[in-house]
């Protein structure tokens, strides 16, 4: 119960603690020196400034329904008032479908073309590549206004469908991206133990690589996810008429800010955090059950 | 391990070939992500190197004349400053890459080296916290946090170091503070992913056969996490140059970057074969930059670092 797993990095070597118990320790002397850390908690704090904002000021009774600087009071009321504001909620719930359906795709599409990718040579693979690193390396604003030229010439009106399909278009890089990396650490043993064993490669794939791979799909399907959900410059482009949070945001953010704003932004970071620990918790239980 | 195996609607799953791989499997599997991206990315890319070749009017509609003079127009006598525009984006990501990595570094290299293995996965979670929160309240929260009513400017004029004038929103400093602050951890990932490839027994060895602490770092550890910046300054320059958003919550009237003028030219003026000039000039630009920088840094395969 008490192993914890040996670092992946150590590639057999002591674990970094074991240092200073080998050798002389000529050149460590202020080898750990509170520099570093240090900067690792002040950068942290830096990173945490608005989202202290953002929560301490979702609770002021601002009575003007804007955001102001100055704090007339504790009050929960734009909470018990979260969808009073027109637009807000559609906006939500618009972001949030899309980015699941984009997820979804995005994943279905990226894995057979991550095991393409990762396990066969085959011609045209540099090119695909190729694209696939453009996607990822290629500036929101650039994208977002050739997608908008596409549309426009192909005579597709913008709307829901035309940010779905972008989204689905910068989101299959990543998945591909992550899965990529998962295939190369999942040995094809076990696959092939199936096929010895009579599977179908089809039967060996359902039921031994996607199994495998189900974590990874995950991971992929979740950055996917806050891709699509936190995506502003591409949709901007596409969105037409439909408006998602991000473009409300904006808006709000440009003619004064209410409240519920910050509202949505508190409870989408409490419910991330939540997500997080829980995630952790659970890699850290299984980790100590396999060590 | 079967409980796992549940898996959304894959359509697109692998051909059920009989008896060993079949040559057509790769191609089977690739086919419907590439065939997605190129209708989807690369033809719209394409298209919008077309539009820019149009000429027209919002009224009247455009009509494809390859109008190659747009892209002299814009730039030479021109009515609106795009050149400027241009440059002064360049500036900025360039500004906010340096700040990325002279934070981020350390940062990454803190939580490669310095704790234990069990705390590198949380730590490294906490620098993508902010992530959770969504990128335009992130950055109007610092608008708000930066104006001159707010607390830094008045805690500065509080302590004397500021004058009565003084000002944080509205300046490149501020546009440049906000593109640092929104991409750090597209730096401190990818250092941190090098970093970790690197086998400590090596500085130690540099260690002993060198005679400092820091030269140690400078002919080991910063030569082998090469990679990793180099990464990190693909995702963050990019990302800097071509982003609205900053600009326009944080800065002001003097800090018109060429993403909002993009921006505006579409969805303001509609002037589509302005806007996809521009476009296909940054991308050109940034193309050139970072191929330069390919070549000066060494990193030979751009594609190791997907």
């Amino acid at each position: 119960m008490t192993a914890v797993a040996p670092p992946r990095t150590a590639a057999g070597a002591p674990a970094v603690d074991g240092r200073a118990v080998r050798g002389p320790r000529r050149h460590g002397v202020n080898r750990r020196g509170p520099w570093l850390a240090i900067v690792y908690w002040v950068v942290i704090a830096i990173t945490l400034v608005p989202i202290v904002y953002m929560i301490v000021y979702s609770f002021n009774d601002a009575p003007t329904n804007r955001l102001s600087f100055a704090w007339n009071g504790f009050t929960t009321y734009w909470y018990a008032n979260l969808v009073n504001v027109s637009g807000l909620g559609q906006a939500f719930v618009t972001s949030v479908a899309i980015a699941f359906l984009a997820a979804l795709i995005s994943v279905a599409i990226g894995l057979p073309l991550a095991l393409a990718l990762e396990r066969y040579r085959f011609p045209g693979r540099g090119a695909v590549n190729a694209v696939v690193f453009a996607d990822i390396a290629a500036p929101s604003i650039v994208v977002g206004s050739a997608s908008l030229s596409f549309f426009l010439s192909i005579g597709l009106g913008t709307g829901f469908l035309t940010v779905l399909l972008t989204h689905v278009a910068f989101d299959v890089a990543y998945v591909v991206v992550v899965l990529r990396a998962r295939i190369a650490g999942t040995s094809r043993a076990l696959e092939e133990a199936a096929g010895d064993l009579g599977a179908t490669p089809f039967q060996a794939f359902r039921l031994v690589t996607l199994p495998l791979l189900a974590p990874g799909m995950l991971a992929a399907g979740l950055l996917a996810l806050a891709m699509s959900i936190d995506d502003y410059v591409v949709t901007s482009f596409v969105a037409g008429p439909s408006v998602t949070f991000p473009l409300f945001v904006y808006g709000a953010a440009k003619a004064g800010m209410p409240p519920q704003v910050l509202c949505f932004g508190t409870l989408v970071f409490a419910v991330g955090l939540l997500v997080a620990l829980l995630n952790g918790a659970l890699n850290r239980r299984l980790t100590r059950t396999r060590g | 391990m079967t409980a796992l195996g549940v898996a959304p609607g894959l359509g697109a799953g692998p051909a059920p070939v009989r008896r060993g791989r079949r040559r057509s499997t790769p191609f089977l599997l690739a086919l419907v992500g590439t065939a997605y991206l190129c209708v989807f990315f690369v033809i719209p890319l394409v298209s919008g190197l077309i539009v820019s070749l149009m000429s027209g009017n919002p009224d009247d509609g455009y009509t494809f004349t390859w109008n190659f003079g747009i892209y002299s127009s814009l730039f030479v006598d021109p009515q609106v400053p795009y050149l400027t525009f241009l440059l002064r984006s360049l500036w900025y990501g360039f500004a906010a890459t340096l700040v990325t990595i002279i934070v981020g570094y350390p940062v990454a290299y803190f939580i490669a080296f310095r704790v234990s293995p069990r705390w590198k996965n949380p730590l490294l979670m906490l620098v993508f916290v902010s992530f959770l929160v969504s990128f335009i309240i992130r950055t109007d929260m610092w608008a708000f946090v930066l104006a001159s009513q707010g607390p830094v400017v008045t805690f500065l004029q509080g302590i004397g170091i500021a004058g009565k004038d003084f000002h944080i929103l509205g300046t490149g400093g501020a546009v440049i503070f906000g593109d640092a602050y929104n991409d750090l951890a597209f730096m401190v990932l990818p250092i941190y992913a090098a970093l970790e490839r690197i086998d400590p027994r090596l500085g130690e060895a540099a260690n002993d056969l060198y005679a400092g602490k820091f030269r140690a770092f400078w002919h080991t550890t910063l030569p082998l996490s090469r990679s990793g910046i180099f990464a990190g300054v693909l995702l963050v320059f990019i990302d800097c140059v071509g982003d609205p958003v900053n600009s326009a919550l944080l800065g002001g009237t003097n800090t018109y970057t060429i993403g909002q003028a993009i921006q505006d030219a579409y969805s303001g003026n509609q002037q589509y074969n302005v806007a996809a000039a521009l476009s296909t000039v940054l991308m050109v630009v940034l193309g050139i930059i970072l191929f330069i920088y390919a070549r000066v840094s060494g990193t030979d395969d751009l594609e190791d670092l997907v």
